[in-house]
């Protein structure tokens, strides 16, 4: 059990790393995408939009954090 | 070779070299400070459990239909991507502690001469640290290889691109004999942490049905785009710190 316990740990910290948020936002983002593109709408810029916002906020905590 | 393959190759490059750059040290310390042939012998048992994974995961991603590969690939390069980025700018406005190939070099080396006595035939220590350090860096060449190679369908050319960078390093480091402390790796992973975002971004959006305006054009406007945005985010988070540290610097009034 330790050692899947450890294989999971170690995937998450592989592709995930320090900040959840960031790859919770990216799944959303892609889903949005993905329903919001069946209906012909231009949603090209959804996904990079989302990428400098969460980017912007996750490296903004940091430097509160350090305040 | 069409724009997109020359940033593969370019991203992949970059990569791959870091991550060889980083290897290298681990496996120099263990090896200079306690036993170069136990060292190899890791560095070999890694190497071959990397091809495995390589050998299982290749054709399995290439076996999938090419939106659903840009869609969770693109994504997973993504995530992946915007970590690296992440910790780069960071890095660049002194909120994480600069990677220092000298300073990992002397920590590997300090902690391989306090492990105790060198054993007789394979030394334990010198195996498995050369192992794991070689094992993790080389699943993210892996992974990066794979990723971009599989969603450009070209996975010959993201083998080529790592295979060069990883030869071309282990080289320079062979005949300097020192650790690789002169490659600019904090600027080059944050370069990487651009490319790997942009590339995700581009793939994933593709995979969720979004048409990108201009097509493959589209890449090198993400590109210059998140370089910008990592500029502008490190440029205001040093003027943050600076601020700061002018107030904690202010003589205290009684």
């Amino acid at each position: 059990m330790s050692r899947v316990r450890a294989l999971l740990r170690f995937l998450w910290d592989f592709v995930i790393g320090d900040d959840w948020r960031i790859a919770a936002a990216v799944v959303v983002a892609l889903a949005a995408t993905l329903v919001v593109s069946q209906s012909n709408v231009p949603v090209w810029w959804l996904l990079p939009l989302v990428v400098v916002v969460i980017l912007a906020i996750s490296v903004w905590d940091v430097a509160r954090r350090r305040s | 070779m069409s724009g997109t393959q020359a940033g593969l190759v370019v991203a992949v490059f970059i990569a791959c070299a870091v991550e060889a750059t980083e290897a290298l040290t681990i496996v120099m310390a263990v090896g200079v400070t306690r036993s170069w042939r136990s060292a190899l012998i890791g560095v070999g048992v890694a190497l071959v459990v990397l091809a495995a994974v390589t050998a299982a995961l290749g054709p399995a991603l290439t076996a999938l239909p090419i939106n659903v590969l840009r869609g969770v690939v693109g994504g997973l390069l993504l995530v992946f991507g915007l970590q690296w980025l992440r910790k780069a700018i960071l890095r660049a406005s002194g909120l994480k502690s600069l990677h220092d190939e000298n300073a990992a070099y002397a920590e590997e080396s300090h902690a391989a001469a306090d492990a105790g006595p060198v054993a007789p035939g394979i030394d334990p220590y010198a195996f498995f640290v050369s192992f794991k350090g070689t094992l993790l860096e080389g699943l993210e060449v892996v992974f990066i290889a794979l990723t971009f190679g599989s969603n450009q369908k070209d996975v010959p050319l993201a083998a080529a691109a790592a295979a060069a960078a990883v030869l071309v390093m282990v080289g320079i480091g062979v005949m300097i004999r020192a650790p690789l402390a002169r490659v600019p790796e904090n600027t080059l992973k944050f370069v990487v942490g651009v490319m790997l975002t942009s590339f995700g971004t581009f793939w994933g959006g593709e995979g969720a049905d979004a048409h990108w305006p201009g097509g493959e054009l589209a890449l090198p406007v993400l590109i210059v785009g998140y370089l910008a945005f990592a500029l502008v985010a490190v440029a205001a988070l040093r003027r943050l710190q600076a601020a700061r540290e002018q107030v904690l610097s202010r003589p205290v009034r009684a």
